[in-house]
């Protein structure tokens, strides 16, 4: 659904995926600055950029601000990139 | 469109829901369909995950096989509905309910399933129901379960149904041979397709390929597989041989024959020929043609 709604804040920090192949461990946590992306990866020279976008996205559409996104990847094709913030996303934003 | 109670369904691959590279590879050792797992793979910490990873998969990619995903029992555990909030957007072609006991847990699924469709805009049937049965009530209520609605396949999950009749599984498999038949004969009086339990250990492929054929001979249209070489070995047991083909395409000719110069009665090799032997030839081309093999139609003069 588009158009205005409220932003939701994380709670807590909270990790979702793991560090294996093909997946990413994506780390959530509040923030004072909007949303912010700390990316890791053996092709951040090729993809470094559209998996930042991708994050940042993906944190927006979900309706968040203020979170700091701290990713270690490990190969991971874009569906699990955005399945492991969403997942991330859900535990933080639980109280 | 394929029907979704006939379809090819010789394998259906188990892969754990939460393993991105599982799921990256699962579509490429032809197995006719794929089965996600969020249930009995997943530990209880990982099922939120491994659920929004499915849904996210099933999202993004296309898959040649048919995708089911195999959720948590939706009034036996606390994760069930939350598994179809999730996944059922991602519009997968069956959903998996596990440890079926009676019709009306297929009716609350299937009730969940109309409602996403119509939210959608999606048509009538988009989404439909495998059920495995997996305890000794459950088989006993079989037979009303595969007539639920959305019900397009059943299963026999054995692990779970053993240890309810206190045994083990052995090599001859005697401890499943009543499951197996009342299964198999509900679902075809239902008229839906009947999988065939896991076999657990990949290591013992003689004993899995005395299953298959078992299995097949006792009339199954498949079988579970949890790695990539059980599926080329259901593949191959589950495509007619040539002289099995030849003969059928013989078989369906002389039919025709006999139907275009109304003969009564025909015999093909020195055999008599009717009704039933008509339907295997044809059950016999058309699972070579499913399996990729070209069968041409002799014409008789």
């Amino acid at each position: 659904m588009k158009g205005w709604r409220s932003m939701k804040n994380i709670v807590s920090a909270a990790t979702a995926g793991f560090m294996e192949k093909n997946d990413v461990l994506v780390t959530v946590e509040p923030s004072q600055k909007g949303i912010e992306v700390e990316l890791t990866s053996d092709v951040e020279r090729q993809y470094g950029e559209h998996m930042r976008d991708l994050i940042r996205d993906t944190v927006k559409e979900a309706g968040y601000d203020n979170v700091k996104v701290t990713a270690t990847d490990k190969g991971a094709w874009d569906y699990t990139i955005i399945a492991r913030v969403l997942g991330a996303l859900q535990r933080g934003g639980q109280a | 469109m394929t029907d979704p109670k006939t379809r090819l369904s010789r394998t259906m691959m188990f892969v754990p829901g939460n393993s991105p590279k599982m799921i990256n590879n699962c579509d490429i050792n032809g197995a006719d369909s794929i089965m996600l797992d969020i249930e009995d793979s997943i530990p209880v910490t990982e099922k939120d995950t491994a659920r929004i990873l499915v849904a996210e998969a099933l999202k993004s990619r296309k898959f040649k096989a048919e995708t089911v995903v195999r959720i948590n029992h939706p009034t036996q555990t606390p994760f069930g509905i939350d598994d179809l909030k999730t996944i059922l957007p991602a519009k997968p072609d069956l959903i998996r309910l596990p440890k079926t006991e009676c019709v009306e847990e297929v009716e609350l699924v299937a009730g969940m399933i109309a409602e996403e469709e119509k939210k959608n805009g999606w048509p009538e049937g988009t989404i439909n129901i495998i059920c495995a049965i997996e305890s000794v009530k459950g088989l006993y209520n079989v037979r009303e379960i595969c007539h639920g609605p959305r019900m397009v396949a059943i299963a026999l999950g054995a692990e779970d149904f053993i240890a309810d009749i206190k045994t083990q599984r052995t090599k001859y498999g005697i401890e499943l041979y009543f499951a197996r038949s009342t299964i198999l004969m509900a679902a075809r009086e239902a008229g839906i397709r009947c999988i065939d339990t896991v076999y657990s250990d990949v290591k013992d492929m003689e004993t899995f390929r005395d299953e298959v054929t078992k299995i097949r001979d006792m009339g199954f249209d498949g079988k579970s597989c949890i790695h990539p070489k059980q599926i080329e070995v259901v593949h191959e047991l589950f495509t007619p041989t040539e002289k099995q083909i030849a003969h059928a395409v013989k078989v369906l000719a002389s039919y025709a024959d006999a139907v275009k110069k109304n003969k009564g009665v025909i015999a093909v090799d020195g055999k008599m020929i009717d009704g039933p032997i008509v339907v295997r030839a044809q059950r016999i081309v058309d699972a070579a043609r499913a399996a990729g093999i070209k069968v041409e139609m002799e014409t008789k003069a």
